[in-house]
């Protein structure tokens, strides 16, 4: 008899269940048990979205992610996929979902309606038509979070705060929105008082600033605030009046001229804010604006300056030293191995640190090396997250890093020379990232770089047992690399490689390992199309996908089982529907 | 802006160094059918739908060219990698824009000489700085304010933008996009009390 289980657990359960079993009848039978109020995460192609919504209709909170990862870097083709709009309308248009909602009991409306609150989605291709949709059917709708996506407008956010009576979150996250006017601001009834967060960044046009005011004014409850360049440092003085309670802020443009009255509003206006604990934004910030933040820096523990490129070592400097209490900091790599070794005597709680490139296309001016990370390591204990792209490093630093610094959850290191090895030794980064898994033993992501060769997937074998998503590139001799880390790493579910010398073989040895993973993606690798063909041919259910834009150039027959792919592969129950041209599905 | 395009036209001219290849910088291609698969797979794959819609035309000509601008002093053999480093479009994009406004800026300052009548001194700034009238404006206002009081015996904020144009007549500020005024105003001049008054204000 099944009691209460969470839905942890649940997902838990079918990653036991293999590819022969039933796994619809085992969902049949949970259906009953999971709690409304239950999260569902879903890759948008490893199940039909109907068949969620039919099974889970009272479900509250969805999470669905659409493209791979190597997406974010143009490794996808546009037209690739990753649509919104089945989910949408899936459970919009589910009978069962209307009937839970109904039985909930609606307040306004007959017909109850969807009772989903929450839709998260990242990496997925959003119509202006299904955020309508959106708006329109689910009566109870609280929050929206779009990361990275596209496809959709101003328009569509329109919608959303026309009918969503009960909004509280609007989070925009790095996303292509067309700009289609400013009006979606306005679109807020008097009404909506509800507000607690609300991120539109990522927006490029102007808005409507008045509006904007407005709505800050009637939403007391309104914790997080993001605004987009257009929203000038008068406007953001006038609205950190009416919202002192802050608590997440990223500023518009954050230039004003340093001697004028506009600059003291603005120093007033942030130091009412108390409450104030993270700051981004900083568009167009110059380094005389900067004094503005200082009377509240003490209480920052997030800070993002990774957008302002005019902010230097020496301006960072200064800034970082009001700031030690922060857990969390981005920045661009001007700030410099001697800024880095500020952050390590000044930022004791840090816990996450990313460093962005500021200059990608040559060897710049300041950058940051292996000794900014290394006085990091020293001075921050608590130093569990870490995204860092620079221009080299060596063995010896990432091993003293290792040893000062056992808690890496999340190790991202870019050398943004591929194979670039150790500058000192000449030799390949191996045992520095050996280092790494091996004292890091909660490590649950990694991405390397540099020269490595396979003795660097043998200790990730060994060592890495709790990874559970690595990506490579330009890494390893031959197959052998790659079969480390498939036989090595018991939790991995998401693998992800490109240009390495891995071919058939690996992909074939361990094709059981897939059934326990949730992706692979290898591409401009050694595998063949006879290699995909026979994995499909394997592994019946598992989605494997040949991504090979050479059909879109020329369409010819198919080409040999010697050609090289790009590919993705992924576990799939249902099967994809509609697949663009150059997608193949074996 | 000039000293932007010239950037790229030395890129366009560089051949070698945007060449599409998805081989590492520095290596040959020894396998002519792979060369040619990996330079086709990099051309389709290069196509990035999120192009800035402020890029001028240099910079559009120079993405279709290469995925990646290289810089004009990286060597000729290093060639630029799709998808590599490993940052988001919109970082990216956001990039290119910021070093495009700011090359322009350091590139050539256009700084303009400003009088206001009745001030013992002329003031000059740089027209690169401001995005557009309205700031212009504040930052006028701000940097006459000294001299604002008393005149005409009343404290009159009104105050007339105008500047000489390339054929040397007095214009009024506003009219054109400001891209087109600050490539055509060679001084300013702020024309305040009786002098204002019917010309409107606010530009």
């Amino acid at each position: 008899m099944m009691t209460y289980f969470p839905e942890e657990v649940v997902e838990h359960i079918f990653g036991f269940l293999t590819a022969h079993c039933d796994r619809n009848a085992a969902s049949l039978v949970v259906q009953g048990v999971v709690p409304p109020a239950a999260r569902l995460r879903r890759n948008c192609y490893a199940v039909r979205p109907e068949r969620v919504a039919a099974r889970f209709p009272a479900v509250r909170s969805l999470t669905v992610k659409g493209k791979p990862h190597f997406a974010d870097f143009n490794l996808v083709p546009p037209d690739w996929g990753g649509l919104a709009a089945p989910w949408i309308e899936a459970f919009a248009s589910s009978p069962t979902a209307a009937a839970a909602g109904g039985r909930g009991g609606r307040a306004g409306g007959g017909g109850g309606g969807a009772p989903l609150e929450e839709l998260r989605m990242k990496r997925m291709v959003v119509s202006d038509e299904c955020l309508e949709t959106l708006a329109r059917s689910f009566p109870n709708f609280r929050a929206l979070v779009l990361i990275s996506c596209e496809g959709f407008s101003t328009h569509g956010l329109a919608a959303v705060a026309t009918h969503c009576r009960h909004l509280r979150e609007i989070d925009l996250q790095e996303n292509e929105i067309e700009d289609r006017g400013p009006q979606w601001l306005s679109c807020f009834p008097e009404s909506c008082t509800s507000l607690m967060s609300l991120n539109f960044a990522c927006l490029k046009g102007e808005i409507n600033v008045a509006a904007l005011e407005r709505l800050v004014s009637r939403c007391p409850n309104l914790r997080s605030l993001r605004l987009n360049r257009a929203v000038s440092v008068e406007a953001l003085s006038r609205i950190l009046m009416k919202a002192p309670q802050l608590v997440d802020l990223g500023t518009g443009s954050f230039w004003v001229d340093h001697r004028s009255e506009a600059f003291h509003r603005l120093i007033s206006a942030i130091e009412r804010c108390k409450s104030l604990r993270s700051l981004s934004g900083f568009w167009d910030a110059s380094p005389l604006c900067l004094p503005a933040i200082y009377p509240i820096c003490s209480n920052l523990t997030g800070l993002n300056l990774s957008y302002a490129p005019a902010i230097q070592g020496s301006d960072l400097i200064k800034l970082i030293r009001h700031c030690w209490k922060l857990q969390r900091l981005w920045v661009l790599d001007c700030i410099g191995d001697k800024g880095l070794a500020i952050v390590a005597s000044t930022c004791k709680e840090l816990q996450e640190l990313r460093v962005f490139p500021s200059d990608i296309y040559g060897a710049g001016s300041a950058t940051v090396t292996e000794e900014g990370l290394v006085a990091v390591s020293f001075g921050c204990p608590k130093l569990h997250s870490l995204l860092y792209f620079c221009h080299q490093m060596t063995n010896a630093a990432l091993i003293t890093v290792a040893n000062n610094c056992p808690n890496f959850t999340r190790f991202r290191l870019c050398i943004l020379e591929p194979k670039k090895a150790d500058p000192l030794t000449n030799q390949p980064l191996d045992e520095g990232f050996g280092a790494i898994v091996r004292s890091s033993k909660g490590l649950r992501r990694l991405s390397l770089s540099g020269l490595l060769t396979d003795q660097v997937f043998m200790y990730i074998g060994m060592y890495a047992k709790k990874l559970e998503m690595l990506s490579i590139a330009f890494a390893g001799d031959s197959d052998k690399g790659m079969l480390y880390v498939l036989n090595g790493c018991k939790n991995l579910r998401k693998l992800e490689i490109r240009d390495c010398p891995f071919g058939d073989g690996a992909l074939l040895e361990n094709v059981a390992k897939y059934e326990t993973m949730r992706s692979l993606w290898m591409s401009s690798c050694d595998v063949t199309l006879g290699g995909c063909r026979a994995l499909a041919a394997k592994m019946p259910m598992l989605n494997v996908e040949v991504i090979n834009e050479r059909t879109k150039a020329k369409s010819r027959g198919s080409p040999s089982d010697f050609h090289k792919v790009e590919k993705c592969v992924y576990r799939t129950i249902a099967g994809r529907g509609t697949t663009p041209r150059f997608v193949w599905i074996l | 802006m000039e000293g932007g395009r010239a950037g790229f036209v030395d890129d366009i001219d560089n051949l070698k160094a945007t060449e599409l290849r998805l081989g590492l910088p520095g290596t040959d291609d020894d396998d002519d059918n792979d060369k040619m698969e990996k330079t086709k797979l990099t051309v389709v794959a290069k196509s990035n739908k999120r192009s800035l819609p402020e890029a001028d035309e240099a910079e559009c000509q120079a993405e279709d060219r290469s995925e990646i601008d290289t810089k004009s002093t990286a060597p000729a053999s290093k060639a630029q990698v799709v998808g590599w480093p490993p940052i988001r479009s919109y970082r990216k994009n956001s990039f290119q824009a910021m070093k495009s406004n700011s090359k322009e800026a350091e590139g050539n300052g256009m700084y303009v000489k400003v009088s206001m009548d009745g001030a013992p001194y002329l003031r000059k700034i740089d027209l690169k700085v401001y995005k557009g009238y309205k700031e212009l404006r504040e930052a006028l206002e701000v940097m006459f304010k000294c001299f604002s009081h008393g005149m005409d015996g009343c404290n009159n904020n009104e105050f007339a933008i105008a500047y000489e144009d390339k054929d040397g007549d007095l214009m009024l500020a506003g009219d054109v996009p400001w891209e087109m005024f600050i490539n055509s105003c060679k001084r300013l001049r702020i024309m305040k009390g009786h002098e204002a008054r019917g010309l409107g204000s606010s530009p």
